[in-house]
């Protein structure tokens, strides 16, 4: 039996090469790893080893030869102790069989609900749980406590989870969401790092895929950025290129956007960044409801989740159900408002914006309804169709820049969907394209406020400005 | 430098091992050689396609250590040059070829490639291509095991490149100042893709890269299989009794290019060639096995044929597999709520 070598491929790009040099002729017993020729790539010049032993039977392609095409048959080798003239001449086949080929892949993804067909192919929409009404008693709170009770009534639950990040511990948090863990859970669940988020980031995500439920905590979110090769590359990807084998059941978490007055490296909107990622589950509350809600829901999540908060917001008080055991659901956004004549969603701190706006327009006459997203991803386009589908406008606020932000997204999924419903160009309010100034009236020019929400809710509706 | 590793082989203080094991590690480090082999043809056939590293030169060091660990306890985990070390934790050459070639049948069911795979069964966690991001994962393993307390221990292996990257060091701090059960291997085959150890490293004793921290370290000859083992239990043993971790660095050599696409212009077809004369790990056990009797030519050539037929049938698996169903394009992106 002989085998045939076969002119290789030395390069992912390589369609054929020249065959510069034979380094054995024929009648030479080679064996595996020996280096039998030199081939001249696009790229450079490489040796060609055996893969089997046997005797070199035949040389099919002479020396200098150019273009010779990847898969020729450029010799014969027999087996050991067959004669080799007699081995056949014949160049066979190309050894490699095709592939069986799979069926194209689909175009588009499943939609939910489309009216037009999309441009884009979006993933599939995740359906939420509808959100568990909850009429019982309700405590005034932080955001801070609400994040705080968040994750001790989940660490109670479950040892499974534990939480680490700067300061956490003994500091008791950088802006005190973590106090009183360490007292309650002690040094193994709740662990003080190194400045060194990038490693951290790693060790949390190598413990999610060993099995733990790590809630990371950035400082800020700024910071995460050194971090932000474990949470895309390693967190958000690994499910996918293990076939499902290797889950990342991770929360990342953190002050994200910007602060008051610490310049433009403390004061970073995230939420585009992260929501760009398949693989990735980012939210963003406003309330405290809302965070404490979500946040049992995410270090329950068996996926990764990007969790942003708001310094800002961190002292506010808000109503929350007096429960341990009541959950927020994932990618459902929330209609905090109704109205009639637009529609206004937000997000974090936005939202408290748009409230603000709704206020002054309801004194000029204008129905506003405002829709906190919540979660960015998945993004819950069925309530925001629903809504423009009622007030046939639409204007989005964030408080990151508006260039590829959350706004334009909205805005596309609208077009796809809804266009026939919309009566005026959508509305964009987002933050000056400018890194954030330090001076206090700069800062304030760069940032979006409630008045430049009512401005674009006035374009929108054709008042005058 | 290959001399200083020469001087760490210590042939007499290698620990004993009976014939059964020493023929063991015969038939792995085979079994890895002719697999990589395989996969250099079946890439030069164009069934495997963008990047492929191979394994061959450095078998001893994955083979070794993993005789001194405990499949399915203990965790592993690598960086791209990654098929060896499947092997070793015991994974299927059929499942892994599949996955070179992107098909349904491979370990990732095709979507990961040469670089991501895994086995939850071996406690293999991948296969990781952006350098030393499997060092600090790694040390969340080892974070788990010592949250578990499950008594098991995490290896983390890393190229002599990826040593010189930042979360390495960001890691072995936390490693130490944790008390983490984790082996950090250091791989050193002297070459970061083209770049030599000199040329990028101030200091290229990596043995000693843990010491700022207070991690001991140790250098071994990576081309010994028998050294390998012999270290590696001095090493694992630290580690599992709760001494926090070790570092150990395995000199070797890759006789292949970086990655399929490498011209190997950055060293001589001698430099090569004598290591592959002097020092292949599987000739010098083979040279060890027949002059000590262990086994005679007919017995090695039977182990020879054994792997020739498990890595032929992964071809033939990795060939007749389907390409994965176009639905999988959508699966495993994230895990619906329960």
């Amino acid at each position: 039996m002989t085998v045939d070598i076969l002119m290789p491929a030395l390069s992912p790009t390589m369609e054929e090469g020249t065959l510069a040099k034979w380094l054995v002729k024929e009648g030479d017993s080679v064996s595996s790893g020996d280096v039998i020729a030199e081939i001249e790539t696009d790229k450079a010049n490489m040796e060609v080893e055996a893969v089997d032993e046997g005797v070199i039977a035949q040389l099919l392609v002479a020396e200098g030869t150019e273009g010779v095409a990847v898969n020729a048959v450029i010799a014969v080798l027999a087996e050991e102790g067959e004669d080799p003239a007699a081995a056949s001449s014949a160049a066979s086949a190309p050894a490699t069989a095709p592939a069986p080929t799979a069926e194209a892949a689909p175009e588009t993804a499943p939609q939910t609900a489309a009216e037009t067909t999309p441009a884009v192919a979006l993933a599939p929409i995740e359906v939420a749980q509808p959100e568990p009404e909850w009429d019982g008693a309700m405590v005034e709170t932080t955001v801070r406590e609400a994040l705080r009770d968040a994750m001790a009534e989940e660490m109670r639950a479950d040892d499974r989870v534990f939480l680490m990040g700067e300061e956490v511990a003994e500091y008791q948090g950088a802006y005190k969401v973590s106090q009183g863990l360490l007292d309650e859970f002690g040094a193994r669940r709740v662990i003080d790092t190194p400045i060194t988020e990038y490693g951290f980031a790693g060790v949390g995500t190598g413990a999610a895929m060993a099995g733990l439920r790590p809630i990371v905590e950035f400082m800020t979110f700024n910071f995460a950025m050194q971090a932000i090769d474990h949470i895309i590359n390693s967190a958000a990807k690994t499910l996918y290129m293990s076939g499902g084998m290797i889950s990342s059941p991770i929360v990342f978490r953190g002050p994200n956007g910007a602060a008051a007055r610490v310049a433009a490296q403390h004061s970073q909107c995230y939420a585009a960044w992260y929501a760009h990622v398949p693989g990735l589950t980012v939210v963003s509350p406003y309330s405290a409801a809302d965070a404490k809600g979500l946040l049992k829901s995410v270090i329950r999540s068996p996926n990764p989740v990007v969790f942003l908060e708001n310094e800002l917001l961190y002292g506010q008080k808000f109503e929350v159900p007096d429960s341990d055991d009541w959950t927020v659901p994932i990618g459902k956004a929330r209609v905090v408002r109704e109205g009639t004549d637009v529609t206004i969603t937000a997000f974090s701190i936005m939202v408290g914006k748009a409230l603000e706006a709704a206020k002054m327009l309801e004194e000029q006459g204008i129905s506003a309804e405002v829709i906190d997203l919540r979660t960015i991803r998945p993004l819950d386009t069925e309530t925001i169709l629903a809504s423009v589908r009622k007030t046939n406008r639409l204007v989005t606020a964030e408080e990151g820049w508006g260039q590829h932000g959350i706004g334009g997204e909205i805005a596309a999924r609208v077009m796809e969907h809804a266009f026939d419903h919309l009566d005026a160009p959508v509305g964009r309010v987002f933050a000056k394209d400018v890194p954030l100034p330090y001076a206090a009236n700069l800062e304030k020019l760069a940032l979006p406020g409630p008045a430049d929400i009512v401005a674009a809710v006035r374009a929108a509706t054709y008042q005058e400005a | 430098m290959a001399t200083t590793a020469r001087k760490t082989s210590k042939r007499a203080s290698n620990k004993q091992f009976d014939n059964d094991q020493l023929t063991t590690f015969y038939k792995d480090m085979l079994l890895i050689r002719r697999f990589e082999e395989k996969a250099g043809q079946l890439y030069g056939m164009g069934l495997i396609g963008g990047f492929c590293h191979l394994y061959i030169g450095q078998e001893a060091v994955v083979v070794g250590i993993q005789h001194e660990l405990e499949t399915g306890k203990d965790s592993v985990i690598t960086g791209y040059r990654d098929h060896g070390h499947m092997l070793a934790t015991g994974m299927d050459p059929d499942g892994v070829m599949a996955e070179l070639t992107g098909r349904e049948g491979g370990y990732s069911k095709g979507k990961g490639g040469s670089m991501h795979m895994f086995s939850t069964e071996t406690r293999f966690f991948g296969g990781h291509g952006i350098v030393a991001a499997q060092v600090a994962l790694g040390a969340g393993l080892a974070f788990a095991h010592k949250y578990n307390d499950d008594g098991g221990i995490a290896v983390a292996y890393y190229g002599d490149g990826a040593a010189n990257q930042g979360q390495v060091a960001e890691t072995m701090n936390m490693a130490s100042l944790w008390q983490l059960p984790i082996l950090f291997v250091c791989e050193n085959n002297r070459y970061a893709m083209g770049t030599s150890t000199e040329r990028a490293a101030a200091v290229t004793d990596y043995a000693a890269r843990g010491k700022p921290y207070g991690i001991p370290g140790a250098r071994v000859d990576g081309m010994d299989v028998e050294a390998m083992a012999t270290e590696v239990g001095k090493a694992i043993k630290h580690v599992r009794s709760g001494k926090g971790p070790f570092v150990l660095e395995a000199m070797t050599y890759r006789y292949r290019g970086h990655s399929m696409s490498d011209p190997a212009k950055y060293r001589t077809k001698e430099e090569v060639q004598k290591y592959r004369t002097e020092q292949d790990p599987i000739e010098r056990l083979r040279e060890k096995l027949l002059g000590d009797g262990i086994a005679d030519e007919a017995a090695l050539k039977a182990i020879d044929k054994d792997v020739k037929a498990v890595v032929a049938k992964s071809a033939d698996f990795a060939q007749s597999s389907p390409e994965p169903s176009p639905d999988e394009l959508y699966t495993d992106v994230t895990i619906a709520a329960a």
